[in-house]
């Protein structure tokens, strides 16, 4: 228990983050019209791309004579790399509808 | 000196997530907000490939092998996102959250290896988060490319005998698996039991789910992948990581609570794996002697053409049937005839909440035509005619007035409320919650049997001769 709690305490920062980013998520997206959920979704999707970072991340500490690490970690920055852009680029082309169409009156 | 640059990058990108989420969430900002997000994305990747690291020449390799796989990486998802039809979008994203969920398990793998060769004694926190990074990155990648295989029509809905059970089971098995190895130290057999059976849980998770739930199940997902991206953030103490990833994952839920409330169903029952198995309790049986009235083509153009104001309901069968197109035309051609006509759309009409409205802004519907529920509910009084296309549930009064339905409570259309309602439907057949709809019984209820393209497509045709 008392190790547990070291944990926590050591990474004091990261829990407030946590906590905060929690809350800001939730905040941000409360008021949101039914209208806009599905772009919504899609470009949080391409959000937590972000997690190809981590994959970089994995990469560049990798040995360069591990290739396991290698080749999964390759793996990753391919899959996540495909998570960022087609996340971007299907919620671009969704809002592109939505831009205001001239008026004929 | 370059780690702190470093960090700097991380915060103007945690901001500009920030600033993306808050701006996509309003409909003048949403496409520069999805823009200012993926700028950030930019600026992180290329920091960590720069600054991550002082350059070091004998890793040439890896600098390689990390642009490649950002290249073709690029290329394909480009591609798939390019030609994708806007009826397919709900697939789509389905299919790129499994890519991100795959991405966090992978991470998990690798770090676990490297792990293994310390020495920590007692509690282990990067272990744990190890741990929950690849179970909910599994699940939500095995549970995505099974929500993609079944919208796509690829793969059937199963469910198999005692599946709740299963499911129960599975999951107290990765509990203990985490449990007992937080507990006595990591070891890879264990490890890979959680990958393996966190894989076949997301497959059992999502396989009895029907075709109509879908979007609920793609939005917890993509929550579960959001989370599973802040565990990779935790590990590395990777701020724009964390940022995203809890972003992802709270929004994700919240959006994954609303969808449920529209539906009139409660979060357990999605976890569980419960719902669209569960049968519908103390609905009225359909009586035989009540009886429909059906419109023809000709007397429906007729009655549209003369009418002050037309409201169109557009539903699940319209999406299914690809109508939106001819449904616009349908529309411009009343508008020159002088009728007022608007959309009225429900929070879960569609395949996925507002996925209606990115159809119809497919075919040029103008924005400002699509009505959310609040609005148009208080107009249907002043209405003469309302379309129902290929949507039932979502205009059935028992939702209002009969307690003893399953879906009573549930926030409807209240399109009885309008002076005609003309129904099309390609046949009697009950809705998704499968209970019988009263409206198609009540004296001002017309039907309009038949697929709702080809229906639209004479109804359009009938309208111009009038």
């Amino acid at each position: 228990m008392e190790q547990v709690l070291n944990y926590i305490g050591e990474n004091m920062e990261m829990v407030y983050f946590l906590l905060l980013a929690i809350l800001l998520g939730v905040e941000v997206i409360s008021n949101v019209p039914a209208i806009l959920h599905t772009p919504l979704m899609s470009g949080a999707n391409a959000i937590h791309g972000v997690v190809v970072v981590g994959a970089i991340i994995v990469m560049l500490q990798a040995s360069p004579d591990n290739y396991l690490a290698l080749s999964v970690g390759f793996l990753a920055v391919l899959v996540g790399t495909l998570n960022v852009i087609g996340g971007f680029v299907v919620t671009d082309r969704m809002l592109e509808m939505f831009k205001k169409k001239p008026k004929k009156s | 000196m370059s780690l702190n640059i470093l960090e700097i990058c991380y915060l103007i990108a945690s901001l500009t997530f920030i600033l993306g989420l808050k701006m996509l969430s309003n409909p003048d900002s949403a496409r520069k907000g999805n823009l200012i997000a993926a700028a950030g994305m930019l600026i992180a990747i290329i920091a960590t490939i720069t600054l991550y690291q002082d350059y070091d020449s004998g890793k040439l390799i890896n600098y390689g092998l990390i642009f490649l796989g950002l290249i073709v990486g690029t290329v394909i998802g480009t591609i798939m996102a390019q030609r994708v039809q806007m009826t397919s979008m709900p697939q789509m994203v389905s299919f790129f959250n499994g890519m991100g969920g795959a991405c966090a398990a992978l991470i998990a793998i690798i770090e676990f290896q490297s792990h293994q060769h310390s020495t920590v004694t007692g509690f282990d926190g990067e272990l744990l988060v190890m741990l929950l990074g690849l179970l909910i990155g599994s699940v939500s990648f095995s549970g995505s490319i099974i929500a993609y295989g079944k919208l796509e029509g690829k793969i059937q809905d199963k469910v198999l005998p005692m599946n709740q059970v299963i499911n129960m089971a599975m999951l107290g098995a990765i509990i203990v698996l985490i449990i007992y190895q937080m507990v006595s130290g990591s070891d890879p057999i264990f490890f890979y039991a959680l990958l393996v059976i966190a894989l076949i849980y997301g497959v059992l998770f999502v396989m009895p789910i029907g075709g109509a739930d879908m979007p609920v199940v793609i939005s917890l997902l993509n929550s579960f992948t959001g989370m599973a991206a802040a565990f990779g953030g935790f590990l590395y103490g990777n701020k724009a990581m964390l940022t995203g990833g809890i972003l992802v994952g709270s929004a994700g839920t919240i959006l994954t609570i609303l969808m449920c409330k529209a539906m009139n169903r409660s979060l357990t029952n999605v976890l569980l794996g419960a719902f669209g198995s569960a049968a519908p309790n103390g609905a009225k049986p359909a009586s035989g002697d009540q009886s429909v009235r059906e419109i023809s083509i000709t007397d429906a153009a007729v009655l549209l053409s003369y009418s002050q104001s037309v409201v169109i309901v557009p539903g699940y069968g319209l999406a299914v049937a690809q109508a939106q197109h001819i449904c616009h035309e349908l529309e411009k051609l009343l508008e020159e005839k002088g009728v007022e006509v608007n959309y009225a759309i429900h929070p879960v009409a569609g395949r996925m909440p507002g996925h209606m409205n990115v159809l119809l802004a497919e075919a040029d519907v103008p924005y400002e035509r699509m009505q959310e529920m609040e609005e148009i509910n208080s107009k249907f009084t002043n209405t003469d005619v309302v379309v129902v296309i290929g949507a039932n549930d979502v205009v059935n009064p028992a939702a209002k007035n009969d307690p003893s339905s399953p879906i009573y409570g549930m926030p409807i259309l209240e399109v009885d409320q309008a002076k005609n309602v003309i129904i099309l439907k390609r046949g009697m057949a009950a809705g998704y919650a499968g209970i019988e709809n009263e409206l198609f019984f009540y004296p001002k209820t017309r039907m309009l049997f038949g697929d709702a393209k080809a229906t639209l497509q004479k109804l359009t045709a009938e309208v111009k001769e009038v």
